[in-house]
């Protein structure tokens, strides 16, 4: 492998892992600080590409049909926490796993009778469209770049919450101790809707962000979320700082065992799972 | 829309019989068809679509059907290969079908000849396209209507050479159809004295196309051949092109790298070269006939898997016409459609001896998100069904 072919498959990994990591923060912002596994969260990130899709091919703008998809996003993240989540929350994982997976399939039968099973796509916004050289033969998108810029940008709005504002405070104080939050007169129920509702509207902003590089397909809410379970076990459950590293790990790992190791290529990312697991049972950051 | 239309045929569906009756019905014979399609998941549209085109030949030619009544028992097989034993042999011992229409997926294609060769009914199938379906498992009892893989790959060896190529590299999912058809690609393409410099596989069904393209990017060759269907091959189209290889370095396939797949492609996709033995555009009366029809039936354009499913159709319809609805003479009716002249919208067929299509492949290209036919690439094709002892 040449040094700029090395750089390029650096480049594209990282950009994989970023994307990875505004799926999967989501999830892991969800169990850390609810306790609620959410299987229907690969779900959420379909939707969003379905709902960008479906509103670019009416509004043709891009920018418009991403803020519709969010705020939607988030009112569905409100209205599920309200009505089935919140029924969750004294009762087993097992509960939960049986709620979101039938979630999953309500939701894909959901696509299936509004937008048909016909893969879809929308095209990069013009502003976006271009490309820089890399090599002769190889240029790169600009909006993949911008992508991940988005993906840190984010990374950093996460980060700041958490740990410099207020509500970030609460979040922290009902990771740790759900009954003195409440004793303090903190209304958490509020809390834990608020949170899902962002867990929500995270994966719909990776679907978002995707649906111009990506076939708009059935079932691609599944392909992905075993891809940021990986990513949140590795990181540690419920730490976002974990997946972030384990994201950039897993999409620079992916990636380079695609191109040196294509006969195990699929493995390679759960061989470094299990070896991960076998040094840290809870994964790279967990509390 | 989709809701509308899911809801009609659910509908049809459940007066299916009561449609096809005709008034002066007499023999009042009951046909039952059974349809294991996917539809659901990934390959729901292409099910949908073969049992709209299987169903539309029925209601077309219900006069021939000498008053049979015709049930449809229709199996979703989720595109899930373990579940086709269970599936097919419910439609084989409980419910004694006479044809079993299906599946789309080589997978579930396999699963359904363990259970189906041999036995007393008549299996049609309206896709798969694995070389085992009319090679090592083929019987007197099963039939194809689309392809085999080799027969869509084969002749783009050729059509490469002749445009004077000479390194090529090729990518495909790490499945059986997919290393078939590179293949049958390699087989014709290094007999007219190209040479094959790397040959991908990635692992099914990854669509990161990403780093793999990086890579082809670097070995600079005169061309790419692939084989990808569905969200795949959107994918990999969009991906090479974001990556400003589409127009440094031809892309050509197999012809379902664009088929059912345009839209979603856009600009990606044109100016890519693929062989297919139909494309939607084709200029026979047939296929105007039939597109038209199946436009007014169903309001979508019909495609590829609808054409298949439709030929199916065309084939029981032919069996239950001559035979007057007696098709529990399973010898009989295998007689009838392994002499049968298929009139079908890509064009007159028969079969091999193996049952698989004699048929054009042809040349396309896509021109202003349409797949346009260039030429015929190799005419009256017949799959050398190796393997196969009939």
């Amino acid at each position: 492998m040449t040094t700029s072919l090395f750089f390029i498959q650096l480049i594209n990994g990282l950009q994989y892992g970023l994307l990875l990591f505004l799926i999967a923060s989501g999830l892991t912002l969800v169990f850390g600080v609810m306790g609620i596994l959410n299987l229907a969260h690969g779900s959420m990130y379909m939707v969003g590409a379905y709902l960008a899709w479906y509103f670019f091919t009416h509004t043709d703008s891009f920018l418009l049909s991403a803020i519709i998809s969010a705020v939607i996003a988030l009112s569905i993240g409100i209205l599920v926490e309200r009505t089935l989540i919140r029924q969750l929350y004294h009762r087993n994982h097992l509960d939960q796993v049986l709620l979101t997976i039938g979630m999953i399939f309500v939701f894909n039968a959901l696509q299936s009778l509004l937008w048909g099973n016909d893969p879809q796509g929308i095209k990069v916004p013009d502003l976006l469209s271009g490309s820089i050289p890399l090599t002769d033969t190889l240029s790169y998108p600009v909006y993949r770049i911008f992508v991940a810029v988005i993906c840190i940008l984010l990374a950093a709005a996460l980060y700041y919450t958490i740990n410099k504002t207020r509500l970030g405070m609460l979040i922290r104080a009902g990771e740790s101790n759900r009954e003195m939050v409440e004793c303090l007169g903190i209304n958490i129920s509020r809390l834990y809707t608020i949170v899902f509702a962002i867990g929500v509207m995270l994966a719909a902003i990776a679907g978002v962000l995707s649906a111009p590089m990506v076939s708009i397909v059935p079932g691609m809410g599944e392909h992905v979320l075993i891809a940021c379970f990986v990513v949140v076990v590795i990181g540690g459950m419920g730490s976002i700082k974990g997946a972030f590293v384990a994201a950039l790990l897993v999409g620079i790992v992916d990636t380079f065992a695609a191109v040196l190791l294509p006969s195990i290529a699929s493995m390679v990312v759960y061989i470094l799972m299990a070896l991960i697991l076998l040094v840290k049972p809870k994964g790279l950051f967990s509390n | 829309m989709a809701n509308k239309n899911n809801l009609r045929h659910l509908m049809f569906g459940l007066a299916g019989s009561a449609l096809l009756l005709t008034p002066q019905a007499y023999a009042n014979e009951t046909i039952k068809i059974g349809v294991m399609l996917p539809f659901s998941g990934a390959y729901a549209a292409l099910g949908s679509d073969g049992r709209n085109g299987l169903r539309l030949a029925l209601k077309e030619h219900r006069e021939r059907l000498h008053g049979s009544n015709i049930e449809f028992i229709e199996m979703d097989t989720e595109a899930r290969p373990e579940r086709a034993p269970e599936i097919s042999s419910a439609l084989l011992n409980r419910h004694k079908a006479d044809f079993i229409v299906g599946p789309v997926h080589s997978g579930v294609a396999n699963g359904m000849l363990r259970t189906l060769r041999n036995r007393d009914t008549i299996m049609i199938v309206p896709n798969a396209g694995s070389a085992e379906v009319t090679g090592a498992l083929c019987a007197p009892n099963v039939f194809r209507t689309s392809f085999s893989s080799w027969q869509t790959s084969y002749p783009m060896g050729q059509v490469a050479a002749d445009k004077g190529y000479k390194r090529v590299v090729t990518i495909t999912w790490n499945y059986g159809m997919g290393r078939e058809s590179v293949d049958a690609f390699e087989e014709s393409f290094t007999a007219a004295g190209g040479e094959i410099i790397r040959k991908m596989l990635v692992p099914f069904p990854r669509t990161d196309f990403q780093s793999y393209i990086s890579e082809i990017a670097s070995l600079q060759p005169d061309a790419v051949f692939v084989f990808f269907a569905g969200s795949g091959a959107v994918q990999f189209a969009l991906d090479y092109d974001a990556l400003g290889l589409r127009e440094r370095i031809p892309l050509i396939g197999s012809g379902f790298l664009t088929e059912g797949t345009l839209g979603a492609q856009g600009k990606a996709a044109e100016g890519l070269v693929t062989t297919l033995h139909y494309a939607d555009e084709l200029d026979n009366p047939n296929n105007v006939k039939f597109r038209e029809l199946y436009k007014s039936e169903y309001n979508r354009d019909a495609d590829l898997y609808a054409v298949q499913g439709y030929d199916a159709g065309l084939m029981i319809v032919e069996a239950i016409d001559q035979l007057q609805g007696k098709v529990k003479d399973r010898q009989a009716v295998i007689e009838v459609m392994r002499n049968m002249t298929v009139p079908s919208p890509r064009g007159d067929f028969t079969f091999s001896k193996a049952h698989n299509p004699i048929q054009n492949v042809y040349l396309r290209e896509v021109k202003d998100g349409v797949n346009r036919v260039i030429d015929v690439a190799m005419p009256a094709l017949e799959d050398p069904a190796r393997g196969c002892n009939m």
